[in-house]
C-alpha cells in the first residue's frame, strides 16, 4: 500500500511540519500491532475495563414487529463510556504512551470521542485536552462537563461553522505546534495515513467479534450489517471482517439532516459529493463547486462532518459497500421506536442504522438476519431529543 | 532567468504575502503593487479557502472576510492579470490542495501559465504527496515550492533537493502568525539545504519586525513576512495599500 491508499483515496496530505511525527508514528503502529505484549495489554484493557466482548443481542420484539428478518444490535452502547470510541482510544493511548507521550489531544463531535478519550487519559496518566466545536458545546453540555470531571481541558471551537471538522482543524493545529510530548487521538478513520487504517484495526474487534457470535447464534452469516457512518469508525469496524464475505451486505447509513436535496445535511456520499482532498486524504468531501468545505448539518453531532473516510470511498467505488440516507426525522423515529420496543435508548448517531434496519427487515424473510451496530447509547441526546419534540426540560 | 530568480539575483528577497481578495479584486492589485513600490521583489497571493489548517488566526480571518464577499478561485487570476499589465515581480499563490484540485489541475496550471503566476506553495501537498501536481507544475513551468520545517530533519536535503523556484523554510513549530521569539536553529537547517541546491532559501512564519527581518536576512535568501501585513489589511478596510507601503518599505529597509 503506497502512503495508506484506498485505489486513489487516502494518503497523507499534511503540512510537512507534521510529517516526521507521521512517519514516527506509522512505523511505531506497524511494530505494534504484531508485538504480542502490546495485543495482550490492549486486549486486557478492553475485556477487563472496556467491558468487551459487546454484547451480540436478538432484539425479539423489534424483528416481529418489523415483520421480516432477525435484527441483531451489537451493543458498543454497553462498553465502558457507552460507545464503540472506547476501542479505538485504549488502543491509541497505550501506544502514545509507549511512544513516550505525556499527553494526549483529541477532536470530538457528540462528545463520545472527547470523552473516550478523557477516560483512557485518566487511565493511562496522560494529560488530555479536547478541541469541540463551540455549537456542539452547547448542543452536548453534558458531556462537555464529564470531560471535565475525568481531569481533560475543554477547548470551545470558535473557528468556522464550529462543529466537528472545524475542531479537526482546530486539534491539528495544536499538534503542528507540539509534537514531542503529545499525540493526536483521530477519533474516526480519517485523517492522513496511518490513522484511518489504524482507527479500523481498533475498531475491527466490532467485527470480529459478531461474526463469531452470529455464527454461534444462527449457523450462518447474516444478510446485512448496517451502522451510522459520520466519518466511518463504527462502520468500518462493523464492517471490516466482512469485506470478503460478499453474501453479506454492508449498509452505512449517512446524515440526511432535513433532506440531501436541501443545503442542510451531511451525506457525502448519498449526496454525490465530488472527489476533494481535505483534513490529510483524498476522498469524497460536501464541497462546492470552487472546492470550499460545505458547512453540513445533522440533528446528530456525531455525523456532522462533511466527508467520509477514504476507505469507506472506496468500498463505494468498487460497489463492495452501500450507502443510503437517513433524515433527522428518520433518525428521531427509531430513536424512540428502539428505546420504546426494546427498552434501549439508542445514541442518535445509532439511530441512523436503527432508521434503515426497519426499513430492511420488513423485506428480508424471517429466515435471514440481519446485524446493525448500536455504536453507542442515547443518554447523551435526552436532551436535544426533548428539545426537538418541543418539550421544555428542567434538569 | 526566471521572474522568481530575478527577485533573489544579487540581494536578499523580501516576500509579501496578502490574501487574495481580502477587500476586494482591486485592494489585492493595489496592495501588491504597494509592496512591489516599497521594495518587495515576491509577492504570495493566498487563495482564499474555508479551512486553512496551517494558518494561525490573523490569516484564517482574512480567508474569511474574502470568502464573505465570495470572493473564488478565478478570482485569483484576474488580480494576476491586473498586476501583470505594469509589473514584472514575481508571483506565487499559496494555497490549500482542495481549490486546486476542485478547479483541475490541468485548467488551473495552465491558467497560471497563461496569466503569469511563477510559482505554487502547497501546504498540505507535502514532499510525500509532491506528484500529485509535478508534472502539471513542469509542463506550465510554475515552480513547486516545497516546505522544510524545524521537524523535516533527515527529510530536509530530500525535499530541498525537489523544491523549485525557493526553498520555503519555516521558522517555527505550529502555524502562520507573529511571534517574538523564534528559537530554532536555522543556521544549521540552511547549511543542510545549501549542499543539496542551488536554489535560494526563504524564511517565513511569525516575522514581523524590524529586528528578526535584519537578522533573518543574514542567514536566508529571502525573508517571507504574511501575517503582520494581512493585519494591516484587517485594520484598514478602505486603502490598506499606503499603510503596506510604508510598513514593507521600513522592513526593507532592515535588509
Amino acid at each position: 500500500m503506497n502512503n495508506g491508499r484506498y485505489g486513489d483515496h487516502g494518503g497523507q496530505y499534511i503540512p510537512e511540519t507534521l510529517m516526521n511525527e507521521i512517519h514516527q508514528l506509522t512505523d511505531f503502529y506497524e511494530t505494534m500491532k504484531d508485538d504480542e505484549t502490546f495485543k495482550k495489554e490492549l486486549m486486557t484493557l478492553l475485556n477487563e475495563y472496556a467491558g468487551r466482548p459487546s454484547l451480540l443481542y436478538e432484539a425479539k420484539r423489534m424483528s416481529k414487529d418489523l415483520g421480516g428478518a432477525k435484527v441483531y444490535l451489537k451493543r458498543e452502547d454497553l462498553n465502558h463510556t457507552g460507545s464503540h470510541k472506547i476501542n479505538n482510544v485504549l488502543g491509541q493511548v497505550l501506544l502514545a504512551k509507549k511512544m513516550g507521550k505525556t499527553r494526549v489531544i483529541a477532536e470530538t463531535g457528540a462528545g463520545q470521542h472527547g470523552v473516550a478519550t478523557a477516560t483512557a487519559a485518566a487511565l493511562m496518566d496522560m494529560e488530555c485536552e479536547i478541541f469541540m466545536g463551540e455549537e456542539d458545546t452547547i448542543r452536548q453540555a453534558l458531556n462537555v462537563y464529564r470531560m471535565e470531571l475525568l481531569g481533560a481541558k475543554v477547548h470551545p471551537v470558535t473557528t468556522g461553522t464550529k462543529t466537528l471538522k472545524d475542531a479537526v482543524n482546530e486539534t491539528m493545529r495544536e499538534w503542528a505546534s507540539r509534537m514531542d510530548d503529545t499525540h493526536y487521538v483521530l477519533g474516526s478513520v480519517m485523517g492522513p495515513h496511518p490513522f484511518p487504517m489504524m482507527v479500523r484495526d481498533f475498531q475491527a474487534i466490532i467485527s470480529q467479534e459478531m461474526k463469531e457470535q452470529v455464527l454461534e447464534k444462527e449457523g450462518r452469516l447474516p444478510k446485512a450489517i448496517i451502522a451510522c457512518v459520520g466519518g466511518g469508525s463504527n462502520a468500518m469496524g462493523s464492517f471490516y471482517n466482512f469485506i470478503d464475505d460478499e453474501d453479506v451486505a454492508l449498509i452505512g447509513c449517512e446524515a440526511a439532516g432535513k433532506g440531501i436535496d436541501s443545503t442542510l445535511h451531511a451525506a457525502t456520499i448519498t449526496s454525490n459529493s465530488p472527489k476533494g482532498i481535505f483534513h490529510g486524504m483524498k476522498s469524497y468531501f460536501c464541497q462546492d463547486e470552487v472546492g470550499q468545505i460545505a458547512p453540513v448539518y445533522s440533528i446528530s453531532a456525531g455525523l456532522d462532518y462533511p466527508g467520509i473516510g477514504p476507505e469507506h470511498a472506496h468500498l463505494h467505488d468498487v460497489g463492495r459497500a452501500t450507502y443510503v440516507a437517513i433524515s433527522d426525522d428518520e433518525a428521531v423515529d427509531a430513536f424512540h421506536y428502539l428505546s420504546r420496543i426494546e427498552g434501549i435508548i439508542p445514541a442518535i448517531e445509532s439511530s441512523h442504522a436503527i432508521a434503515y434496519a426497519m426499513k430492511l427487515a420488513p423485506t428480508l424473510s424471517k429466515e435471514d438476519s440481519i446485524i446493525v451496530t448500536l455504536s453507542g447509547r442515547g443518554d447523551k441526546d435526552v436532551a436535544a431529543i426533548a428539545r426537538y419534540k418541543g418539550v421544555d426540560l428542567h434538569e | 532567468m526566471s521572474r522568481i530568480a530575478q527577485a533573489f539575483a544579487d540581494k536578499k528577497a523580501f516576500i509579501g504575502f496578502i490574501t487574495g481578495g481580502d477587500g476586494g479584486i482591486q485592494a489585492s492589485v493595489d496592495n501588491i503593487l504597494a509592496m512591489e513600490r516599497a521594495g518587495a521583489s515576491l509577492v504570495e497571493i493566498g487563495i482564499p479557502f474555508s479551512d486553512p489548517v496551517a494558518e494561525g488566526p490573523i490569516i484564517q480571518q482574512a480567508n474569511i472576510r474574502a470568502l464573505d464577499k465570495d470572493i473564488k478561485t478565478e478570482d485569483m487570476f484576474t488580480i494576476v492579470e491586473q498586476v501583470r499589465k505594469v509589473s514584472q515581480i514575481a508571483l506565487v499563490f499559496l494555497t490549500y490542495a482542495n481549490p486546486v484540485y476542485a478547479y483541475g489541475y490541468d485548467r488551473f496550471f495552465a491558467r497560471c501559465k497563461q496569466v503569469g503566476v511563477d510559482g505554487i506553495i502547497i501546504p498540505d501537498i507535502p514532499f510525500e504527496e509532491s506528484e500529485e501536481i509535478a508534472s502539471y507544475c513542469e509542463r506550465y513551468g510554475v515552480d513547486q515550492i516545497l516546505l522544510v520545517s524545524p521537524t523535516s530533519k533527515q527529510r530536509i536535503q530530500a525535499v530541498a533537493k525537489k523544491s523549485r523556484g525557493f526553498v520555503y523554510l519555516v521558522s517555527s513549530l505550529g502555524v502562520t502568525g507573529t511571534r517574538d521569539n523564534i528559537t530554532t536553529d536555522l543556521d544549521t537547517i540552511i547549511k543542510q539545504i545549501k549542499q543539496v541546491t542551488s536554489v535560494p532559501v526563504a524564511i517565513g512564519f511569525g516575522i514581523h519586525a524590524k529586528q528578526q527581518v535584519h537578522d533573518y536576512a543574514k542567514i536566508a535568501d529571502g525573508v517571507i513576512v504574511g501575517s503582520a501585513i494581512v493585519k494591516l489589511c484587517e485594520q484598514h478596510p478602505v486603502g490598506a495599500n499606503q499603510a503596506i507601503y510604508e510598513y514593507v518599505n521600513d522592513l526593507v529597509s532592515a535588509i
